[in-house]
């Protein structure tokens, strides 16, 4: 195989299927999309609250919180990947059961939203923690002093802040989640690094198809980048610098 | 459901070699990495248009795909640039391990540009100024008054991203590299005891990489102090 780049391959027909090899692609955008829309929807909820617990006055809870954090944040997650398809169903019965005789697909697609998920839940956490503690602890005392109870203050006061000011590290977080569902490959989802493999074996152009590859993925990160973006616009705090205001 | 843990002592020399093979290349990565990634950090704080514009391009394109996708271009395209470079008749052959080293430099050089510019930046103006007004030329401004104090600025933040490149290095599972998880999975693989295996290696990297960021975490509260 030499460099003779010919772009006409992503419109070749796959052997043995009418399919043609853009088609395969897609399917792998469908999937890493759908891995990391899952589980930053579970990330998102899952970090929030442990980041919150990381902050109160119960001991137990920051305990609870940092223990999260340190246990997802210290295995790699290529690890985690192959505890949460290889490992965890043997130690609970009806799971294996399921996966056995699930679609293969399924139980991989189950293992790399949980994987990811909790795996960002860690880092989502640690920054609404530190958005949290980022902002002045007058109001937290001043929720206080209103009579608010714990739960009120962090409703009221000091949550609608915090989560303004993680936009930003969230938005960099997203970006990591769509890169790092590529991992899920490993545990055999057909996701879109998958896919670009698959199609450079099948036809030895791996250029074209790893070029593709490459350039789907940035069109993702800046789309994500811009939606991002217009939250935060919209969401900006009026009187701070990022709100324009005087 | 019987567990035989009695594989982890039977295979210990051969996961010990694959566990230096992994210190061997977050070491050789991280110091390559610094070094390009100063360079680049260096270029992209350029005055020189091209020079910035090629060293941001390249740090954004590295930082937007996937370690597992540029593992996979290196590994499959670097035979065939080798082969362009030497004209040779076939494309050389250099192996998983060397492929990953080589990735993993140009990989991380792209986040240590990052870390090395947020340190150089970090740097009073002042102090570039009173170099060239003491005449030193940018090279010895850079090298004797700018990059000590960036690089010691940044020591905690280099040490916690070398942290994440230890963790990540385990990723060149994917080109059947054998590292620390590589030598793991391939006796889980052999032996059938992928319980066994997986969760041997998770505890062996949640102890090392919670005890190495503990001390950074201790070395960052102690250079806070000296300022």
């Amino acid at each position: 195989m030499k460099f003779d780049l010919d772009w006409g391959v992503f419109f070749h027909e796959i052997p043995g299927g009418g399919d043609r090899y853009a088609d395969l692609l897609a399917s792998g955008i469908a999937w890493t999309l759908a891995v990391s829309a899952s589980a930053w929807v579970i990330a998102l909820v899952l970090g929030s609250v442990i980041g919150t617990i990381r902050t109160t006055d119960r001991p137990w809870m920051v305990r609870l919180g940092d223990g999260w954090v340190e246990l997802f944040r210290n295995i790699p997650l290529l690890v985690q990947m192959f505890l949460w398809y290889f490992v965890v169903p043997e130690f609970i019965a009806p799971l294996k059961r399921w996966v056995v005789q699930a679609d293969p697909a399924h139980a991989q697609f189950l293992s790399a939203v949980l994987c990811l998920a909790l795996f960002t839940s860690a880092r989502v956490a640690e920054q609404v923690r530190a958005g949290i503690q980022s902002l002045p602890r007058g109001q937290r005392y001043a929720g206080m002093a209103l009579g608010l109870t714990q739960p009120q203050v962090y409703r009221f006061v000091l949550l609608p802040m915090a989560f303004r000011i993680v936009i930003p590290p969230l938005t960099s977080e997203t970006m990591n989640l769509i890169k790092n569902s590529s991992i899920a490959l490993t545990i055999g989802l057909a996701e879109l690094t998958f896919r670009s493999r698959e199609m450079g074996e099948y036809t030895f152009h791996f250029f074209e198809a790893f070029s593709a590859a490459t350039l789907i993925y940035i069109a993702i990160a800046m789309t994500a980048n811009r939606v991002m973006a217009l939250i935060e616009r919209k969401t900006a705090v009026p009187g701070t610098i990022a709100g324009g205001g005087k | 459901m019987s567990f035989d843990f009695d594989v982890i002592g039977r295979s210990l020399p051969y996961l010990w070699k694959g566990f230096l093979y992994t210190v061997e290349l977050t070491a050789i990565a991280s110091l390559g990495g610094l070094f390009f990634g100063t360079l680049l950090a260096l270029g992209r704080l350029s005055p020189i248009k091209p020079l910035s514009t090629i060293a941001g391009g390249y740090v954004n394109l590295m930082r937007s795909i996937p370690l597992v996708l540029v593992l996979f271009w290196f590994f499959f395209l670097m035979p065939q640039v080798l082969q362009l470079a030497t004209g040779g008749e076939r494309p050389p052959q250099i192996g998983a391990e060397r492929t990953a080293i080589i990735t993993f430099i140009m990989f991380e050089a792209s986040y240590f540009c990052e870390i090395m510019r947020a340190g150089i930046q970090s740097i009073a103006k002042g102090q570039a100024h009173s170099a060239y007004a003491l005449g030193l030329t940018y090279g010895q401004a850079m090298r004797l008054v700018i990059l000590p104090q960036a690089l010691r600025n940044m020591i905690p933040v280099l040490l916690t991203q070398t942290i994440i490149l230890f963790q990540d290095t385990s990723l060149v599972y994917v080109i059947s590299a054998t590292d620390f998880t590589g030598a793991a999975s391939k006796i889980a693989q052999r032996d059938g005891r992928l319980v066994e295996m997986y969760l041997f290696v998770a505890v062996v990297y949640f102890v090392l990489c919670y005890t190495l960021s503990y001390t950074v975490k201790l070395l960052q509260q102690k250079i806070a102090v000296i300022r």
